[in-house]
């Protein structure tokens, strides 16, 4: 009698672990967010001019530009997007966990977390490479001359595995003082509790820019490594890659072209160049085969701008931040900026 | 209700029984409940696997060996970033032990103090305990952590202030301590030839310390006659140890830290997230220990303090002879907990990055190698059995001053 109970409460289980199986098997995330209505985007907490919330909470920033041009490929509003800021040590379980659909996050491209950590890189929106500052008055004018110091570090980035190569290989010895999140960091570092702080030159730039005086402290010259910054997604779901990979390429290809925010609905009307036609949707159904409604990248110029435009608006010289282009000038520049053909 | 009284029926067994009649219910309920949570054991496997296998990522411990990549602010042992992820975790597991363990004994000397002072007969002092107390142990540790190291790293003279002619900071007793904000340097002791024998000196005379007195207190016994113990302890414990030391001519110094380069560099170096950590989690749990130790205390019924004062006992030896041995049966139990918490709550490194196991195996080599389900799992094991040993060498310790009844 009791086996026989047990027994039904089994299968019962059964049921209930295949419905649940059943019901995942084939979903799709870019079904999942049309669904849900709005993209959910992992972005840094806060580094000004990448991803920052400004006065008004608003997400503002070359990363967020990204989350927006996405929500505006798919919705045809840069508006619907839910912003998670992540630290570093946890984005990529919240990518994995579905927490959320895609990071932008200024994260670097690298093999384990490709391959290993099972990513799907979608391209390079910043190539970048790790920098150290200091206090102009400790009298450092190259790394080299580190030997001893106190560096404070963001576990879980990069920034922690190549320096403790860079050292190691130089034979020199460091402190690390493992930090949290890049607001703490900028905190010890301000009160003197480490002596350097390394981390992306980028976002060097972008704390020095938001110092009381940035002119007390120097960024030296090397770089010690290469980090292509790009967004990613889940990997195993190539059509949301792709519709991800596009976007970005879309933004390029529109600076390329010559197609801004002001003059794409003048393009629109059709022009003489078919590329600009198959990008903006006026010839061609590329954007039915993303999934997208045909006026997709059209959208992304108009609502958010081209690559280019983004990059002057958020981080470019006349910015806090003040980046040159340098080696996100486009290839036709000198640069490594360089889309993919739109046929 | 009738259930109750009926005999049972002799036509054989219904399927209603298993519910009404309670010879049967409470079993028919324990199979529920074991197939209830075996249900959810089932499911949970079940989506856990499935889900790894969608991406990709089946549960293999093999990272455990690969090198970790990444430095570690305090080691305890050998350790560089060549060093494998299993070595990290270890290193990450002493860190956390070794904070646990200090932790340990300061909050028990906080709390001890803490507990008896509050029974005071002083109102000033009792009134301030009963203050550090109520505040203390109402607001979250992870609070306290963060405001203490708040203080000590902002408050604090950074080393680039010990620098020059007129320094705006200067090291403590006799140069020998800095306190910065980076941490406090303390000497440390250089072993020279013939140390050895300092030490082995040293550990002869806490063996006699124990024998001698086992030995005064047979004597006390059969005799009734007490010796100075105090002073003769004390004794045993330095004059040996001292001649030793000035006979084979001072073999052990003590190496004073000197600012160098950017740091203070030679002596030991308790880093400001050690000891953020390490105060917070010790002045935290002393106020739960205070009152562990005064609701110990006030278990001990009047009658006996009031007889050993009839005895003419003075009013510290009353505390020491008559009321702590028994307050100790009542103490202990909840101590162990209060002991484990703090090793629980010695996790919260995190939010000063101090590194033990959670941010070693638990967080930069998780990250690394996404490996999140198995550092998890193995974090779990760890923090079980680290568990489970303090909680059964404190329960043989328990079992020693239990009542023991002749
Ligand atoms: N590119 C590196 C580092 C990226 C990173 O996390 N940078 C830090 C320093 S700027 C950051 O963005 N932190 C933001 C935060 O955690 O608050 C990586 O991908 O590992």
């Amino acid at each position: 009698m009791k086996k026989s109970v047990f027994m039904g409460t089994l299968a019962a289980a059964g049921l209930v672990a295949t419905g649940a199986m059943a019901q995942d098997a084939g979903s799709s995330t870019l079904a999942a967010v049309k669904d849900h209505g709005a993209l959910k985007c992992g972005v840094n907490p806060g580094t000004p001019g990448f991803a920052a919330p400004d006065a008004s909470g608003v997400w503002k920033g070359f990363d967020v530009d990204l989350c927006r041009a996405v929500a505006a490929a798919i919705f045809g509003d840069p508006e619907k997007v839910e912003y998670t800021p992540l630290t570093s040590a946890v984005r990529f379980t919240a990518l994995s966990s579905g927490e959320v659909d895609m990071l932008a996050r200024n994260t670097t491209w690298t093999f384990s977390r490709d391959v290993d950590l099972k990513a799907e890189f979608t391209g390079v929106n910043y190539y970048d490479g790790q920098g150290f500052m200091i206090p102009k008055d400790l009298g450092v004018s190259s790394a080299k001359e580190l030997e001893g110091a106190t560096v404070c570090i963001e576990t879980g980035t990069t920034t922690e595995l190549n320096l403790a190569d860079y050292f190691r290989t130089n034979g020199m010895d460091y402190e690390p003082v493992p930090v949290e999140s890049f607001t703490e960091a900028q905190n010890q570092f301000l009160a003197g509790a480490c002596d350097v702080y390394t981390t992306d030159a980028s976002a060097l730039a972008a704390s020095r820019a938001s110092f009381e005086n940035p002119s007390d402290y120097v960024v030296l010259p090397e770089i010690i490594s290469k980090e292509p910054l790009g967004p990613l997604v889940r990997h195993g779901d190539s059509e949301w890659g792709d519709v991800v990979r596009w976007t970005l390429n879309a933004m390029v290809s529109a600076e390329e072209l010559g197609v801004t925010s002001e003059n794409a609905t003048e393009m629109a009307a059709g022009t003489d160049n078919p590329e600009i036609n198959r990008l903006l949707g006026v010839e061609g159904e590329l954007g039915a085969m993303l999934g997208l409604p045909n006026e997709w990248a059209f959208n992304v110029i108009t609502m958010v701008g081209n690559y280019g435009e983004t990059f002057e608006a958020n981080i470019g010289e006349s910015t806090p931040v003040g980046l040159a282009r340098g080696l996100n000038a486009l290839w036709t520049e000198g640069g490594l900026i360089y889309s993919p053909p739109f046929r | 209700m009738t259930t109750m009284i009926d005999p049972p029926k002799a036509d054989g067994f219904r399927i209603s029984q298993l519910l009404y009649d309670t010879r049967y219910r409470a079993i028919t309920i324990q199979v529920i409940a074991v197939i209830a949570f075996a249900m959810i054991a089932v499911f949970l496997l079940v989506n856990v696997n499935r889900n790894l296998a969608s991406l990709g990522k089946e549960i293999d411990f093999g990272f455990l060996s690969n090198p970790s990549n990444y430095d570690i602010q305090q080691v305890l042992v050998d350790y560089s970033s060549q060093s494998s992820n299993l070595r990290a975790a270890y290193v990450g597991l002493l860190n956390t032990l070794f904070v646990a363990f200090l932790g340990c004994i300061l909050a028990t000397l906080i709390g001890v103090t803490a507990g008896v002072l509050r029974l005071s007969k002083n109102w000033l002092v009792a009134k301030i305990m009963t203050v550090y107390v109520e505040t203390f142990r109402n607001i979250p540790v992870v609070i306290w952590i963060i405001a203490t190291m708040a203080v000590l790293s902002e408050a604090l003279p950074q080393p680039r202030a010990f620098r020059g002619e007129n320094p705006d900071a200067s090291m403590w007793l006799w140069d020998s301590v800095a306190v910065t904000g980076r941490g406090t340097y303390i000497p440390r002791p250089e072993w020279g030839a013939g140390s050895i024998f300092v030490v082995i000196t040293f550990l002869l005379s806490l063996v006699a310390i124990w024998a001698f007195g086992r030995w005064s207190k047979r004597r006390f016994e059969a005799t009734g006659q007490i010796l100075p113990n105090v002073w003769i302890k004390l004794a045993i414990f330095a004059v040996p140890t001292l001649l030793v030391f000035f006979i084979l001519g001072r073999p052990i110094a003590l190496v004073s830290p000197a600012l160098k380069g950017f740091n203070f560099q030679g002596g030991i170096q308790l880093s400001n997230s050690f000891l953020a950590l390490w105060l917070a989690l010790s002045v935290y749990t002393g106020s739960f220990i205070a009152e562990i130790v005064r609701s110990g205390i006030l278990a001990i019924s009047k009658g006996q303090s009031e007889a050993a004062f009839a005895l003419g006992m003075r009013p510290s030896r009353t505390m020491n002879l008559v009321i702590l041995p028994q307050a100790l049966r009542v103490i202990i139990p909840p101590l162990i907990s209060q002991f484990l918490n703090l090793t629980k709550n010695s996790s919260l490194a995190l939010a000063v990055g101090y590194q033990d196991l959670r941010a070693t195996l638990g967080g930069t080599t998780m990250n690394n190698t996404g490996r999140e389900l198995e550092c998890m799992l193995l974090m779990m094991m760890i923090y079980l059995v680290v568990s489970l040993l303090i909680s059964s060498g404190m329960n043989v310790y328990n079992k020693s001053m239990k009542l023991k009844e002749r």
